[in-house]
C-alpha cells in the first residue's frame, strides 16, 4: 500500500480551478518533485497536503488515514518554506526546538535532538545565533533542521532552494539528497527548476495549468515526454515540421532533405521532436547553416538555421574539430531518439 | 561612524580643495537656520523665562531666580497635576495598545477592499476636528441629557448618569479614541515585516492558534506596539484640546495648566516652568524607553 495518497484532489478559488483531478501515490521513503511553471498549482497542492488549504474535492490519505480531517498542527509533517519563515526573535536553537516544545519533549532530550539536527545540516555551534545574522544558505539549513527535528512522516519542501545562488543551490541539492537518503524521510519538493527536480527526485510530477502532465522517473520524463509541454519544459527540444510521403513504398517520413522510413501509426503533417544533444553532424541529412557557435567548456552549443526552421545542437567537447559559424552542415539523428506526433494534435 | 569613514578621503581632497570641508555646513545652512530660529531660540527663551520673576502688579521682571521652580517643587498641587497628566497618558496608552494591536492584526488579515474601508474608519478620529469629536462624546455621556446615559437610565440599568464630563475617565477614553490610529498604524507597519508564511510554519510544527499569537506574532510586533506606545504617550501627556474640553477648569493637566498661567493668570514665568518641566520629563521618558526597547528588541529591529 502506498504511504501518501492523493485521490482526484482539486482546489478551486471562486470559479478558478487551480488544481484539478490530482491523483498520486507516494511510496514510503520516496523523493517526489512537483515540477511546473509558476501558477501550475504545485504549491497549492503542497499546501493542501500540509493543511494550509483545504481541497475542494478529493481525498488525501497518509498510511490509509484521511489527512484532511486532521488539523495542520497535528499532521506531523515537516515544511520548509521558500522564505524559510524562521522565527526572527528566536535563536537558531530556539527555532529548531520549537516543534519539540510543542510536542512536550522534555528539556534535556530537546537540547540533545536540536544539537543532532543542527549537526546533520552542518550548523553545529550556531545554536545561539539569530537567523537575521546568517546567510541565506545557513538560514535554509536552519529551516531544514527545524522541519526534520520533529521526525516528520513527510517532508514538504516549497521551492526551498530558489533564493540561493547557483553554486550554493547545487551544494544544497547534493546535501539535501544525502540527508533524505540517510533519514529515509518521504519527501515532496515543489520546484520550477527542472535540473533540481531531475537531480533530486525518484519521481517527477510534471504539472501545467493545474493538471498532471506526466508522472515518471527523471529519465522517463526526459526521454519519453508524454506531451509537447513536458518535452519543452524538461530541457530543450527541437521541433521540425515533417510530412509523410505515402506515394513511396514503403511510406517515408520527410523533413526537408532528411528522410527515413515512416512509422506505421502516423499520417499527414507531423512534428518531429528531439533533444539537441541527440543531433549529430553528418554527410547526409537535414541541410542547415550554423548561425552561432557558443563554447560552454564541456560542450559546444550550435544555433542552426535548417530547412525546417531553427534548431539547437549540443555537441560534447571531445577535442575533435567542430564546424565554424556560417558553415553549411547536415544534421542527422537516430530514429529511436526522436518522437513523432501529428501536427495540430495536442500530443 | 561617518567621521571615521570619511577621514581618509577628506584628507586627500582637503589639500586640493579647501572649501570641501565646509560644503556640508553650507548646504544644510537653510534648514539649520530654520531649526534654530523657530525651535531652539524660542525654547531657550522659554527656559530663560521660567527663571524670571512675576508679580500681580509689577509684571515680568527679567531676573534670575528659582522662585517658580521652588513653587512647583514645594506645592503638592503641581505634583498631583503632573501625576494626573502622566496617569492619564499611561492609561490612554494602555487602552490603545490593548485594543489597537488586535485591531491592526485583524486589519492586516482583511482582504483588499475591506482593508481600505476599515483603515478609513480607524483614521476617522484624526479627520474630525477635536472640538466636534469631543462634543460628540459630551452628547453621548454629558450629564442627564447624554444619549447613552438617558438610554441606560430608562432601561433601569443605572440610577444616576455615568460621570464622564469633567472626569479623568472621560479624558482617558476620549484621548484613547483619538490616539488609536497612531497605535494601529505603528503595529500595522510592524506586521508588514512579518513573514506571511510564519504562521503556517508555526502551525506545521504543532502550534495552536493561541500559541502562534503569543509566541510568534506578539514578540515580532512588540517593537511596533512599543513605538506606538511612545507616540501615544507623549501626545497624550502633552495633549491640550481634549483635556481642556472634557476636563474643563476643574481637572487640570500640565498643558492646560501652562495655558492658564500664560493666558488667564498672566504668570508667564510659572507657565514657562510648567511647560519646560513637562518637556524635560517627556523627553527623558521617551528617550529612556526608546533606548530600553532598542536594546531589548535588537534582533527584531534589524
Amino acid at each position: 500500500m502506498s504511504f501518501l495518497e492523493l485521490e482526484h484532489v482539486a482546489k478551486q478559488f471562486g470559479s478558478q480551478t487551480v488544481v484539478d483531478d490530482f491523483s498520486l501515490a507516494v511510496r514510503k521513503g520516496e523523493f517526489i518533485s512537483f515540477l511546473g511553471p509558476s501558477g501550475c498549482g504545485k504549491t497549492t497542492t503542497l499546501q493542501m497536503i500540509a493543511g494550509f488549504l483545504e481541497p475542494s474535492r478529493g481525498a488525501i490519505r497518509l498510511e490509509g488515514h484521511d489527512l484532511t480531517a486532521v488539523h495542520p498542527a497535528r499532521r506531523g509533517l515537516g515544511v520548509v518554506f521558500q522564505s524559510y519563515a524562521l522565527f526572527p526573535h528566536m535563536t537558531v536553537a530556539e527555532n529548531v526546538a520549537f516543534g519539540l516544545e510543542m510536542r512536550r519533549v522534555p528539556r534535556s532530550q530537546r537540547a540533545e535532538r536540536v544539537a543532532a539536527a543542527l549537526a546533520m545540516v552542518g550548523l553545529a555551534g550556531y545554536e545561539a545565533r539569530y537567523p537575521r545574522r546568517m546567510s541565506g544558505g545557513q538560514q535554509q539549513r536552519v529551516a531544514l533542521a527545524r522541519a526534520l527535528v520533529i521526525q516528520p512522516s513527510v517532508l514538504l519542501l516549497d521551492e526551498p532552494l530558489s533564493n540561493l545562488d547557483a553554486k550554493l543551490r547545487e551544494e544544497m541539492q547534493i546535501e539535501l539528497r544525502q540527508i533524505q537518503r540517510t533519514l529515509g524521510t518521504t519527501t515532496i519538493l515543489v520546484t520550477h527548476d527542472q535540473n533540481e527536480a531531475m537531480s533530486l527526485s525518484d519521481r517527477i510530477v510534471v504539472m501545467s495549468q493545474g493538471r498532471i502532465e506526466q508522472i515518471g522517473t527523471p529519465q522517463e520524463t526526459y526521454e519519453r515526454p508524454a506531451s509537447a509541454f513536458v518535452s519543452q519544459f524538461l530541457g530543450k527540444t527541437n521541433d521540425f515540421a515533417a510530412t509523410v510521403d505515402r506515394t513511396a513504398n514503403p511510406a517515408r517520413l520527410v523533413a526537408g532533405s532528411w528522410q527515413a522510413p515512416a512509422p506505421v501509426a502516423v499520417a499527414g503533417p507531423v512534428t518531429i521532436s528531439l533533444r539537441p544533444e541527440r543531433i549529430s553532424f553528418a554527410d547526409v541529412g537535414l541541410a542547415a547553416r550554423i548561425v552561432s557557435r557558443i563554447f560552454q567548456g564541456n560542450h559546444w552549443l550550435f544555433q542552426c538555421e535548417t530547412e525546417c526552421g531553427p534548431a539547437l545542437v549540443v555537441r560534447q567537447n571531445d577535442g575533435k574539430p567542430q564546424p565554424a559559424e556560417g558553415e553549411a552542415v547536415r544534421l542527422a539523428w537516430r530514429l529511436e531518439d526522436m518522437s513523432v506526433r501529428s501536427s495540430g494534435g495536442a500530443a | 561612524m561617518s567621521t571615521v569613514g570619511t577621514t581618509a578621503p577628506q584628507a586627500v581632497v582637503a589639500s586640493s580643495e579647501p572649501s570641501a570641508a565646509g560644503t556640508p555646513w553650507l548646504l544644510s545652512a537653510p534648514a539649520l537656520m530654520l531649526f534654530v530660529g523657530v525651535l531652539v531660540i524660542p525654547l531657550a527663551m522659554t527656559v530663560m523665562l521660567s527663571f524670571h520673576d512675576w508679580g500681580q502688579y509689577k509684571g515680568i521682571e527679567p531676573v534670575f531666580i528659582l522662585k517658580n521652580w521652588r513653587e512647583i517643587a514645594s506645592d503638592p498641587y503641581y505634583a498631583e497635576m503632573f501625576w494626573r497628566t502622566f496617569r492619564i497618558a499611561l492609561l490612554a496608552t494602555a487602552i490603545t495598545a490593548v485594543l489597537g494591536a488586535p485591531e491592526a492584526y485583524i486589519l492586516n488579515r482583511m482582504s483588499g477592499r475591506w482593508k481600505g474601508f476599515f483603515m478609513l474608519l480607524i483614521l476617522g478620529p484624526l479627520l474630525i476636528s477635536v472640538v466636534a469629536r469631543t462634543l460628540g462624546w459630551a452628547l453621548l455621556f454629558g450629564g442627564n441629557n447624554g444619549l447613552v446615559n438617558k438610554l441606560l437610565i430608562s432601561l433601569g440599568l443605572i440610577n444616576a448618569p455615568l460621570p464622564f464630563m469633567f472626569t479623568e475617565t472621560g479624558i482617558v477614553v476620549a484621548l484613547a479614541h483619538v490616539m488609536m490610529p497612531f497605535m494601529v498604524l505603528s503595529v500595522w507597519v510592524a506586521l508588514q515585516r512579518v513573514d506571511p508564511q510564519i504562521e503556517n510554519a508555526a502551525m506545521s510544527l504543532g502550534a495552536g492558534a493561541f500559541t502562534i499569537i503569543r509566541r510568534i506574532i506578539l514578540p515580532q510586533i512588540m517593537p511596533g506596539v512599543l513605538s506606538g506606545a511612545i507616540i501615544v504617550f507623549s501626545l497624550s501627556a502633552s495633549a491640550f484640546a481634549t483635556p481642556a474640553i472634557i476636563g474643563g477648569r476643574r481637572l487640570k493637566v500640565a498643558a492646560t495648566l501652562a495655558y492658564d498661567e500664560f493666558l488667564n493668570t498672566l504668570n508667564w514665568p510659572l507657565g514657562a516652568a510648567v511647560a519646560v518641566l513637562l518637556l524635560v520629563a517627556l523627553a527623558l521618558i521617551v528617550v529612556g524607553s526608546n533606548a530600553l526597547i532598542e536594546r531589548r528588541y535588537a534582533e527584531v529591529f534589524r
